[in-house]
């Protein structure tokens, strides 16, 4: 018996614009009654970086490959977890703290492959994808380092 | 070619894309880099830390001993902050 492909759908958007995570849950399980779970992370412009006050920060990317970048890895969660749906927002431009940056939006019929996949498109968004940030404080403006802490994050889900 | 320049790259460099042609002896990545940072002191402080470099041939990440034979378009950044 063949068994029924569930249909997962993925939604990749890079934007100036802000999102409304209500509207994107609501597209992502609208007419489904296979999705029992629906986990979102969203990434907020912080005040605060190493007792530093932001006052803004500006996003980069690549255009074309940041799409790519992400569609590659949404690919792989798709193939590992048992999902229903893959958003992937990432915001570009300047933002005040407080703003929203990124949203991941992962569904599946259980929670726990929904939080697996989310974490895992959230740290190689970090690690991988291309955005670059800078950051405007009281000292003036200054590209932020790659932690080794988000590679490390990455690395976890390395198959060996 | 075209290449590109992202973040602290570009701003080191001073522009954002460029179209070169490197000579044919220049066949890796690291080759480029080294070729680039040849040409120029705003080159040379832009991949004054080779090994900080992120590299894309035509959207994917790859190492810096790969081969840029064929490649449309090669860019270069720091490693990415994103999320």
């Amino acid at each position: 018996m063949i068994s029924p492909v569930t249909a997962c759908p993925v939604t990749i958007r890079i934007q100036e614009d802000d999102f409304d995570i209500a509207r994107e849950i609501a597209v992502l399980t609208r007419s489904r009654t296979d999705i029992g779970a629906v986990v979102s992370f969203s990434g907020i412009c912080r005040a605060d970086e190493d007792s530093a006050k932001i006052s803004a920060l500006t996003l980069e990317h690549y255009p074309g490959m940041a799409e790519e970048e992400i569609g590659r890895h949404a690919d792989e969660a798709t193939s590992r977890w048992p999902l229903n749906g893959v958003t992937v927002i990432h915001r570009v431009g300047r933002f005040m703290p407080g703003q929203n940056i990124v949203l991941v939006l992962t569904a599946s019929q259980h929670r726990q492959a929904a939080f697996e996949a989310a974490e895992f498109l959230m740290d190689y968004l970090k690690t991988s994808a291309p955005f670059w940030k800078k950051e405007e404080s009281a000292a003036g403006t200054g590209w932020v380092e790659a932690q080794a802490r988000d590679d490390e994050a990455a690395a976890r889900w390395t198959k060996s | 070619m075209k290449v590109k320049y992202f973040a602290w790259v570009r701003e080191r460099v001073g522009k954002a894309e460029e179209t070169i042609e490197p000579p044919a002896s220049v066949r890796t990545v690291e080759e480029l880099i080294a070729w680039l940072s040849g040409q120029s002191e705003a080159y040379a402080y832009a991949f004054e830390k080779p090994k900080v470099i992120r590299t894309a041939i035509d959207h994917a990440h790859v190492k810096s001993d790969a081969a840029i034979a064929g490649a449309r378009e090669i860019a270069f950044s720091p490693p990415m902050t994103g999320g």
